[in-house]
């Protein structure tokens, strides 16, 4: 059910573990849904010089993390948060349709990660906060058909 | 596949028997006939399905009169539950069951509701037990069945089912039992169980798929819902599926006959396997009854990691088994069952279910024991709840 790019990301996920003294960490999700993602970020020049993630969760969480870093990383802080969703699933080749909100999960950490950045540095803007906070299992959607 | 794969999952379902599988094959080829043609060929399917009836009404001490072929065990429990509800409704509308039956019980029992009847779901104890007392309290003026699992398919815990069926007898209410997983694991007599109606599913135990049948004791007023021709005695109609018969009947007599030393060498593994995860691995539960268990169940839950990712790992090393998490379910919540049994979410999410069959040796477990510590760190490694633990808070 999985594609060749995700059995790949999972089996040797790129930029497992920590970074000490991060300059931005975000963590999303719960252990009581199934899945939690924890994303630390290294920025120098506001350019992403080094991501690391730990992921408690499924298949395609830990593969969505292993990419999502892969993406960021050189980009500029805006260029990341460009990425969505979508980005981090085609990267993937696609995920199945029940395993979608594992790439939301993805782009929320990133999100995360980079506000406490900018919270850090004085430089949230109005409007800039609290992007993925009060999230509960209810909003994920596990089924493929919900009609 | 190059690969040799390990296979622990014997309780979603096993390979067919070679000796069933001998039997089977002429009755897909040479001995076509449709069982209601008066032919040669027609009259050797019909004799062949009569063979079958008896063999599995020996396996569970019953007359060949009391068996019926059915599509599954999912239909044998549709039709238990439901039959016997529409059948009663003018006796009462109350059903006993447990939080932790089957689906097709359980989904069988939602949809009564739906349509008037009222449903009291059991909740069991931590090990996935009901009592004899918990039934007898439930019991109404208007109770007409009561349906609990011989043995749970997840956790393998057994039910004491000698016990209900004794009270729902003394009461004069209907008891069925899903023995699904039972058949061939537990020596089972239905007139000693005092069992009203019970549901077999042959790929349980070496026969083929999309074969099952229910005993439904002479007497039980069970209405039909297969309509059509005079088939199994005009109470469920549609061509016999002759070869799935066959084989339900040879595997049910193989399963029955070897039963002891299957289940020594399954307890001898399943112990064994126990004894090893509890000792080699920390953060671990034991799930279901430590002894009144299937004697090939293992299910573990191992804290801090997701069963699904477990199971992607397990098998890149040739292992199958399977997890009650969510992400295995297709659903949004981990196991009913293991929900029942008071695991929190995070807990049922990192579930494993490994369960034995005829062909598993010591190597297996071996094997198991090499990759299943090194998966479970490794995940560990990759988990953020293990870092807090780690650190301490
Ligand atoms: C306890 C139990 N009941 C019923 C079933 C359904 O049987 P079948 O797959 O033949 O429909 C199963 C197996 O899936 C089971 O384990």
């Amino acid at each position: 059910m999985y594609s060749e790019k995700v059995m790949d990301h999972f089996s040797n996920p790129r930029n497992v573990g920590e970074i000490v003294n991060p300059d931005g960490v975000g963590e999303i999700g719960n252990a009581k849904c199934g899945d939690i993602m924890k994303m630390y970020l290294k920025i120098e020049n506001n350019i992403i010089v080094d991501a690391k993630f730990k992921t408690f969760g499924c298949g395609a969480a830990i593969a969505t993390s292993s990419m999502s870093t892969e993406l960021i990383i050189g980009k500029t802080v805006d260029e990341a948060l460009s990425i969505t969703n979508k980005s981090v699933a085609e990267a993937l080749d696609g995920l199945p349709p029940a395993k979608m909100h594992c790439s939301n999960l993805a782009e929320e950490a990133i999100r995360s990660a980079i506000e406490d950045y900018k919270r850090k540095n004085g430089l949230l803007e109005d409007g800039d906060g609290c992007i993925a906070c009060g999230r509960r299992c209810d909003d994920i959607h596990h089924h493929e058909d919900e009609d | 596949m190059d690969k040799k794969i390990i296979y622990m999952d014997h309780s979603a379902t096993t390979p067919v028997d070679s000796q069933v599988l001998d039997e089977m094959l002429p009755y897909f080829t040479k001995n076509y006939g449709n069982p209601s043609s008066i032919y040669s060929i027609g009259r050797e399917s019909k004799k062949a399905i009569e063979d079958a009836r008896e063999r599995v009404a020996k396996a569970v001490f019953a007359q060949p009169r009391e068996i019926f072929f059915t599509g599954s065990g999912t239909e044998a429990d549709n039709w238990a539950v439901k039959g016997v509800a529409y059948s009663n409704k003018n006796k009462g509308n109350h059903i006993i069951t447990t939080t932790i039956e089957h689906h097709a019980v359980m989904h069988a029992c939602q949809y009564l509701e739906s349509d008037g009847f009222e449903v009291t779901y059991l909740p069991v104890d931590e090990n996935g037990l009901v009592s004899p007392e918990q039934v007898l309290e439930a019991i109404k003026p208007n109770t007409i069945l009561i349906s609990i699992m011989f043995a749970n398919n997840e956790i393998g815990t057994i039910q004491p089912i000698g016990e209900i069926g004794k009270i729902a007898r003394d009461k004069g209410i209907y008891f069925h039992t899903d023995a699904v997983q039972a058949i061939g694991n537990i020596p089972i007599n239905v007139s000693e169980l005092n069992v009203d109606l019970l549901s077999i599913s042959a790929h349980k135990f070496y026969g083929p798929k999309g074969i099952g049948a229910l005993y439904i004791r002479k007497g039980v007023k069970i209405t039909s819902f297969i309509h059509g021709g005079a088939q199994e005695r005009g109470r469920r109609a549609s061509t016999e599926n002759v070869a799935g018969i066959v084989g339900l009947g040879k595997a049910i007599e193989i399963a029955t006959l070897n039963i002891d030393d299957y289940n020594k060498k399954l307890i001898e593994l399943r112990d064994r396997t126990i004894f090893e995860i509890m000792k080699k691995i920390p953060f671990v539960r034991l799930n279901g009854h430590q002894h009144k268990r299937l004697p090939g169940n293992v299910n573990f839950s191992f804290e801090f990691i997701e069963g699904e990712s477990l199971l992607l790992m397990l098998d890149m090393k040739g292992i199958a088994a399977s997890s009650g998490s969510a992400c295995t379910s297709g659903s949004l919540d981990p196991s009913h069952v293991l929900l029942s049994i008071g695991l929190p979410h995070e807990i049922a999410h990192g579930s494993l279910r490994l369960s034995f069959g005829k062909d598993n040796t010591h190597e297996d477990i071996d094997q198991l024991m090499k990759e299943l510590p090194v998966i479970v760190e490794r995940l560990r490694e990759m988990s953020p709840l293990y870092e807090k633990v780690k650190r301490g808070n």
